[in-house]
């Protein structure tokens, strides 16, 4: 993306709570980042780090109560989406802005047929009739590379594998032609040569229309081969935010260092031991005041423990959230 | 190998198991054959990486060894004695030599037991536990020996977070200083940051105490860390075996060659210029596998022989061998 050109999508200083009181978590803290046309944003961190939490805000289906969306901004071409009321946003989702899930079978509809839950977008969002949209369902599954469509199209979800079913979910987020598909670890659940399938075909099918793709995932792996630009979260912030080459290339903060260190490599060099990362995640109830990471980072000082430090920038597109590179005031 | 070193050697293992229909009278009709002829031996001290996607045959491999399971085929001699067909009371000493760890962390523990009971209970079954004092110093050395702290003993599963957990189910199979540890997705539960403390457990304690590992999983980059050989299965077979740094830097099988490609590296760099071995589909039904070399139909170099001649498991030599019919010609 150029510094010039208006991205897609800006998240700015998203904060998303759930609970109150007392045991009120803060899910999403103060998070911000940009979405370019046609960029695929990687969101990394382990689990509970806010990743899911942050999509689920994005599209407005943060469950309501316990949760919230407590302040900031999401502006997706022009438009602050926290400020919509729910019929707009309806607009959107499925339409404009497309998930897919991580595990298909939730999200799909045991008693439909997949070419009923392809159409459905196509006949809602594009008002065709419904003869109409499932000849475009048709079209679609041919796009994410089905075979025999015609009886795929009146199979039920359980009649399908876990690739299949993704596929599926594919189409369906392709359905109205979106300009930003959020992908939540699309292909945990998936085998190694299925889950490649899957990451090649999303990767290319939103290529093709510029579509822009936020793709949540744990592994670095995934995110080095499909990434453009790169979010690393921890405990509900960004720590850490750089194009994918210099993330790599030149991590930063100490827990993306921490994180590339600790995970085995297929080309890396087996007589060394791998680094972990000390301690434990973070339990979200009960952060510590200063730094989230403070608890297991080796360079912590009284200043980590007592202060957050904010999202600074370290270099071209880079940023990170760590005392070490930001001058401390005094 | 020379026959001294060899701890474990499993020859055409075969477990099927029967598929019933009906509740009140059930009929089989048909048959999983989950693991299909599995050949291969493991040296004392050794680590053997076994990979493959789901519903390979991988647990179901593991579990027939450590006689969970009944074998339907094929022949497990273990420490030099035939232990196929060993009963329950031939398998109680067994028990002492072989021990699992598994997946889960929060499923594998007894949620009711304290983790001093839980680490040795495996004593307590083998009646060497009857000194308390000796008892508790034993449990105390074993949970240093995997990076728990002593005076954690009284505090129950929930109260561990997940590596933890994993860390006691190490323990408590190290307990009765096996010569063979099978583990079965031993960090595949746990997030990423995690995984290291526990691989490393695992190379380290293999490297003080000089325990044979069976280490199933589906991470190619965890297994190839801490192994020194690896056998990849396909739908109950094992498709090539080989020293670890010659399956990932010249894999021979089309499969093996696929696995790898499919992994991504963390690296964008190397990612931008790999080669890439796409396959087509998903691993067909364990039920109804295909003719011929089962791989023929996502095999990308599959000719008109593979679909009717099943390829054989052919040594290459140098502790390799692989089935696929690319590969006789070299052999002979
Ligand atoms: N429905 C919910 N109710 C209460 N808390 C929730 C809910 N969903 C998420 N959370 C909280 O938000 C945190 C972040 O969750 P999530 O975004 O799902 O993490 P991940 O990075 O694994 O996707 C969780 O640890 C949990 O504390
Ligand atoms: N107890 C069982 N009864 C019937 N089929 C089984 C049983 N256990 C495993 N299977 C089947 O055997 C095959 C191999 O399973 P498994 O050994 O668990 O594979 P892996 O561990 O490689 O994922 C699968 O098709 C599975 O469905
Ligand atoms: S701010 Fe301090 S504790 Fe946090 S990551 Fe940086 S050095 Fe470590
Ligand atoms: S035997 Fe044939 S189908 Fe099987 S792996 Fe070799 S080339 Fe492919
Ligand atoms: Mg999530
Ligand atoms: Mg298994």
């Amino acid at each position: 993306m150029t510094a010039a050109a208006k991205p897609l999508l800006s998240v700015r200083n998203l904060v998303t709570r759930f609970g109150r009181g007392r045991g009120a978590v803060t899910a999403v803290d103060d998070v911000s980042f940009d979405v370019g046309v046609g960029e695929t944003v990687a969101v990394v961190g382990e689990s509970g780090s806010g990743k899911s939490v942050t999509a689920l805000s994005i599209l407005r289906l943060i469950p309501s109560p316990p949760g919230r969306i407590e302040s900031g901004e999401i502006l997706f071409e022009g438009t602050d989406l926290t400020k919509l009321s729910e019929r707009e946003i309806m607009e959107i989702r499925g339409n404009r802005i497309a998930m897919i899930f991580q595990e298909p079978m939730s999200s799909l509809n045991p008693v439909l047929t997949v070419g009923l839950q392809v159409a459905e977008p196509i006949n809602v969002h594009r008002r065709k009739p419904w003869d109409a949209a499932l000849g475009t369902a048709k079209q679609l599954l041919g796009r994410v590379r089905m075979s025999d469509t015609e009886s795929r199209l009146r199979a039920y979800p359980h009649q399908f594998s876990g690739g299949m079913r993704q596929r599926a979910m594919i189409a369906m987020a392709l359905a109205c032609e979106p300009r930003l598909i959020i992908a939540d670890e699309p292909t945990t659940a998936l085998d190694v040569t299925v889950q490649a399938q899957i990451l090649d075909l999303l990767k290319d099918l939103a290529q093709g229309s510029r579509c822009s793709l936020i793709l949540i995932t744990h592994d670095l792996g995934v995110v080095a081969r499909y990434a453009d630009r790169v979010v690393v979260m921890y405990a509900g912030r960004v720590v850490e935010q750089a194009p994918a080459r210099e993330l790599y290339a030149n991590p930063r903060h100490p827990y993306t260092r921490g994180l590339m260190a600790s995970v085995p490599r297929l080309d890396g060099d087996t007589n060394k031991r791998l680094v972990p990362i000390d301690g434990q995640p973070p339990n979200l109830a009960r952060l510590p005041t200063g730094c989230a990471f403070a608890p297991r980072c080796k360079q912590a000082t009284d200043l980590c423990h007592r202060e957050r430090p904010a999202l600074s920038e370290i270099g071209p597109q880079h940023q990170i959230a760590c005392w070490l590179e930001t001058p401390a005031h005094v | 190998m020379s026959e001294a070193d060899v701890l474990l050697r499993v020859d055409d293992l075969q477990v099927h198991f029967p598929v019933h229909k009906g509740a009140v009278f059930r009929k089989q009709v048909a048959t999983v054959k989950a693991v299909d002829g599995v050949s291969f031996q493991l040296k004392r001290g050794e680590t053997l990486g076994l990979v493959g996607e789901s519903g390979c045959g991988k647990s179901t491999t593991g579990l027939a060894i450590l006689r969970m399971l009944e074998p339907s085929g094929g022949r497990i001699e273990f420490e030099g004695k035939d232990i196929t067909h060993f009963d329950k009371s031939s398998l109680r000493p067994l028990r002492r030599r072989m021990q699992m760890v598994y997946q889960d962390p929060f499923g594998s523990l007894n949620p009711r037991m304290k983790v001093r009971d839980i680490i040795g209970e495996p004593l307590e079954v083998h009646g060497l536990a009857n000194d308390r004092k000796a008892f508790d110093q034993r449990i105390a050395q074993l949970m240093r020996t995997v990076g728990l702290l002593p005076d954690m003993a009284d505090r129950f599963p929930h109260e561990f977070s997940g590596g933890q957990r994993q860390r006691i189910g190490i323990a408590r199979a190290l307990a009765l200083e096996p010569a063979l540890i099978i583990c079965d997705e031993p960090v595949s539960a746990l997030d990423v940051s995690i995984q290291a403390q526990v691989v490393n457990v695992f190379v380290e304690l293999q490297q003080r105490l000089g325990m044979a590992y069976l280490f199933i999983a589906h991470d190619l980059a965890v297994v190839r860390h801490v192994s020194d050989r690896i056998a990849v299965m396909y739908l109950g077979r094992i498709v090539e075996i080989a020293a670890r740094d010659e399956i990932y830097r010249k894999p021979l099988h089309p499969y093996t060659q696929a696995l790898l490609a499919a992994v991504p590296v963390a690296d964008p760099v190397v990612e931008a210029t790999r080669k890439r071995v796409p396959v087509s589909g998903e691993v067909p039904s364990a039920m109804n596998p295909p003719s011929g070399c089962r791989f023929h139909t996502r095999c990308p170099l599959a000719m008109d022989r593979c679909r009717h001649e099943d390829p054989a498991l052919r040594d290459l030599g140098a502790g390799r061998a692989v089935a696929c019919h690319l590969h006789d010609m070299a052999a002979q």
